[in-house]
């Protein structure tokens, strides 16, 4: 207000002044501090969501523990000769191992000698070949195909696969390879259809897109400074691609590859419709085996004896260890990398 | 150029035109199948189609019927499981997104939930028979639904930690910055912008448990009659198809075709909208 | 609001004091996993003044800001000590209410980083969270915020519209309505227009100038230019050290020492 003096004492020895009261308009609805409240709100959240993590470490555990102690009576009885046993007698009570898990590696080793070329093609012509027009919708077709689910494959492998390579592919095979010297035994028998590799096809189908997928987003993380060199110095697209691209990314490569072996060995509905569930060895591809998804799932209403089931657990127990040791790999070789995702 | 590498020259080309070649047939090979696949379930289903699907109960052998009673088991369980693993997932790949301290055990959680995602589904059922049917000494519904939230969950925890990291982590210092707790940060600002990301994860998870059959095999069972008694076994259309189709009964393939169309129909619906919502997401992301 | 008294009599203006100290840091050291970033800094930020803090890459300048809202406390192996005076209360100790901190010194990023509302409910989200204002209450906060950030003009009526809308320019401003929307006493800037295109970061520059006779601004810019156009008083680092802090022209045209006169000479930098 003019002539009223406000005199203020200023003085470089006050640090500082008093200061005027502030206009209260802005505190008539403050609520009270909220810091107390927020902090109790905030450790509340911190312990759920670390909870709600932990669980996730509980299951797979608890998966693991839960087999081997429903097994161990399957273990207690037969010992280290369940791996090694053929046999498969529900009424004698005797069971084995080795018919599945030699179903198994043999199916998933068909499935990946396939899977693996192919999938190698597709990621080489979706990041070096394809239009950019085309990469998109190509892509995203190819990972339909690892949408589809495993009983769908099962069903189009039962009614429409298998009398396919029983009437057209498999007489051919029989015909032709199964006269080779040596490995024609793989290939003689009857065209039943049903079998090991009618399995192992539809089983590198099913694990195509994944292998596929991880190259090619480990293909396409490759410096494109690393290529372009290659290509100036006038290299063909094919030989950046083996020769600079495939080493680059040789561990993202092994560890997509391990990721899709560990899918082969652990399908089962896709398996039990084309395999043939039949307990028995034999070296022909061509003749129906079993698989150790593929025999729990079929057997496991019919146990009717605690060691039946206990050995159908015991096989569960395997297969978890097995996948277990594949996926663990493959996930070490497939961290940071492109293909893991997220920040480095 | 000397003559004399011409050949060699002939021969890269030559090479490099294969490659090229070869690739092309590998993608038409894995899209043979796949033409071939949905070709088939599409007109064999499609064949199969009637109206009783929806008001019949699945049959004795040999007679017509419909899937109601497994429609309405898939339904209930599929529902349950989201609803059980949707908030346990949300929540754990919010602490791996949103943790700074401890990495060690951040790195643990996402390592062992990863092999959880690739995990046989079959092993996860085993585990919750041994867990919740063996005790109790009968199949339910309320095992069936636990086993697929089991089979959800990773999924959910992997895309929820996924979108919450691509949200820009200015945006968090902007909300703490203002006095807002992390608590309210996470649900109002975060949750807010990775929404589209975390409902595609949980939208992906339902497609994937959808076609589930081994884990029901153990814990649900099957059920020939309409039951909504989640306490007892209950019936789901992946078994359905599975004991269909590997029985020698025409009426009964019918219906397993049915039941495929169904299912597939329901899976390429769900990937076509979270592959829209992903591409839409990052689209405003840039 | 916080204006400076003038000394006035019969009339007639004395003298401006100087301005009373705002925030003032004691002998503070900061660590990042181990490894000293800061090193014994100590300087005043004075009220109603605009505070440049300016050095080459890698100097510490961001750090420092950072220190003053302890935002730094969100990510681990970062820490600090020493002393920060607010209010002669030193907002280091570990049991300093931090939000209650956050309330009083607020923020604004390079980047605009505009939730994911509505225009209108990126302003009254932070209002909501301290306050309870009734409805109409909080639309007149929304748009003295926006008003005072210079944005009213432009987003009125289209107020639910989302944020994300707005141009960059426009999301700066959004980002500094929604910092002063709480009242804060403090506002802190870490290199805001350096995201922006010319005519933008003008515009910001003015707002600066009008936000000052109420709020106390410190601004971290690697663009001296842009130093000398804002601030009354400009502060110089290198290599986590304050080297020297006066009266912004005196900086620019006649520092003391030799280390500055080389930098805002362009001789090394």
């Amino acid at each position: 207000m003019r002539g009223t003096p406000h005199l203020i004492i200023v003085s470089s020895n006050i640090k500082t002044i008093a200061r005027p009261a502030l206009a209260e308009e802005k505190y008539h609805s403050k609520k009270p501090d909220r810091s107390q409240f927020d902090a109790r709100a905030d450790r509340i959240f911190r312990w759920f969501v670390a909870g709600a993590a932990t669980l996730v470490l509980v299951v797979l555990a608890a998966s693991g523990v839960s087999m081997l102690w429903g097994g161990r009576l399957a273990f207690e009885t037969f010992g280290w000769h369940f791996l090694f046993s053929s046999d498969w007698d529900a009424v004698n009570k005797n069971f084995g191992a080795f018919v599945p898990v030699y179903g198994t590696l043999v199916s998933a080793t068909i499935a990946m000698l396939v899977a693996v070329p192919v999938s190698f093609g597709i990621a080489f012509f979706l990041t070096e070949v394809a239009p950019y027009w085309l990469r998109t919708p190509v892509a995203a077709a190819v990972e339909l195909l690892a949408g589809v689910p495993s009983i769908i494959y099962g069903m189009w492998g039962l009614f429409v696969f298998v009398p396919f390579m029983a009437d057209n592919v498999l007489p051919w095979v029989n015909e032709n390879l199964g006269e080779l010297p040596w490995i024609g035994a793989l290939f003689q028998g009857p065209p039943l259809g049903i079998g090991m590799l009618t399995a192992g096809i539809v089983l590198a189908i099913m694990v195509i897109p994944f292998i596929s997928s991880i190259m090619r987003d480990v293909f396409l993380s490759v410096p494109r400074g690393l290529k372009e060199s290659a290509y100036s110095l006038g290299a063909t697209t094919w030989e950046v691609v083996w020769d600079i691209v495939l080493p680059y990314t040789r561990t993202a490569v092994v560890g997509g590859i391990f990721l899709g072996l560990g899918r082969a060995l652990g399908e089962t509905m896709a398996v039990t419709f084309v395999l043939g569930n039949a307990h028995q060895l034999s070296a022909s591809l061509l003749m129906p085996g079993n698989s150790i998804a593929a025999t729990i799932a079929n057997e496991f209403t019919e146990a009717d004896s605690d060691i039946y089931l206990s050995s159908l657990v015991a096989l569960g127990f395997l297969l978890f260890v097995v996948t277990f040791v594949v996926l663990v790999i493959a996930r070490l070789m497939l961290r940071s990398t492109a293909a893991e995702g997220g920040r480095a | 150029m000397n003559p004399a590498l011409r050949p060699y020259f002939l021969r890269r080309k030559i090479f490099d035109r294969a490659a090229k070649l070869l690739s092309l047939g590998a993608v038409v090979f894995a899209l043979f199948w796949l033409i071939w696949i949905l070709g088939v379930t599409l007109a064999h289903g499609l064949m199969a189609l009637k109206p009783s699907l929806l008001n019949q109960m699945t049959p004795p052998p040999g007679e017509d019927g419909g899937l109601a009673n497994a429609l309405f088991g898939s339904l209930s369980m599929s529902f349950l499981a989201i609803l059980i693993a949707a908030p346990i997932g949300i929540a754990a790949g919010t602490y791996l997104a949103e943790t700074s301290r401890r990495r060690l055990w951040c790195e643990t959680v996402r390592f062992v939930n990863d092999i959880l995602l690739s995990a046989p589904s079959i092993i996860l059922g085993l585990f919750v028979y041994t867990l919740l049917v063996r005790p109790f000494g009968h199949f339910s519904g309320w095992a069936g639904a636990i086993a697929l939230a089991l089979i959800a969950l990773p999924v959910i925890v992997r895309t929820t930690d996924e979108m919450l990291r691509l949200v820009p982590d200015a945006m968090r210092e902007a909300a703490l910055s203002l006095g807002i707790p992390q608590w309210k940060l996470t649900t109002h600002v975060l949750y807010r912008a990775a929404l589209p990301g975390i409902v595609t994860g949980v939208m992906l998870a339902l497609a994937r448990i959808s076609g589930e059959t081994a884990p029901l095999l153990f814990t649900a069972l099957n059920n020939q009659y309409w039951s909504m008694d989640l306490g007892a076994p209950l019936a789901s259309v992946p078994v359905v198809i599975f004991q269909y189709a590997m029985s020698p009964y025409e009426e009964w393939h019918a219906l397993a075709w049915a039941g495929a169309f169904v299912i597939t129909l329901l899976v390429l619906v769900l990937s076509l909208i979270a592959r829209a919502v992903v591409a839409k997401n990052r689209v405003s992301n840039e | 609001m916080n204006k400076s008294k003038l000394c006035v009599m019969d009339g007639a203006v004395l003298s401006m004091p100087k301005p009373w100290i705002r925030l003032s840091v004691r002998h503070l050291d900061f660590f990042y996993a181990g490894t000293q970033v800061l090193k014994e800094v100590s300087l005043d930020i004075r009220d109603s003044q605009v505070t440049a803090i300016i050095g080459p890459s890698g100097c510490g300048k961001s750090t420092l800001l950072r220190v003053f809202n302890r935002i730094y406390d969100a990510y681990e192996g970062q820490e600090a000590r020493g002393e920060v005076l607010l209010d002669d209360e030193n907002i280091l100790t570990p049991n300093y209410p931090i939000n209650r901190l956050r309330g009083k010194v607020g923020m604004v990023f390079q980047r605009p980083v505009p939730f994911p509302m509505s225009i209108y409910e990126n302003i009254a989200f932070g209002i909501r969270h301290h306050e309870r204002p009734s409805r109409s209450e909080l639309d007149d906060r929304v748009e003295m915020a926006l008003s005072s950030a210079a944005l009213w003009g432009e987003v009125n009526g289209k107020l639910q519209q989302s944020a994300l809308s707005l141009s960059g320019g426009q999301q700066q401003r959004l980002c500094i309505a929604r910092a002063i929307a709480v009242r804060p006493e403090v506002i802190l800037m870490d290199e805001p227009t350096s995201a922006l295109d010319p005519i933008s970061t003008m515009r910001i520059e003015e707002l600066i100038s009008e936000l000052k006779e109420d709020y106390t601004i410190v601004i971290v810019t690697h663009n001296m230019q842009q130093a000398a156009r804002v601030s009354d008083q400009t502060a110089y680092m290198y290599l986590g050290e304050l080297i020297e802090i006066d009266q912004t022209d005196k900086i620019f045209l006649n520092p003391k020492k030799q280390q500055t006169a080389d930098y805002v000479t362009g001789r090394f930098g």
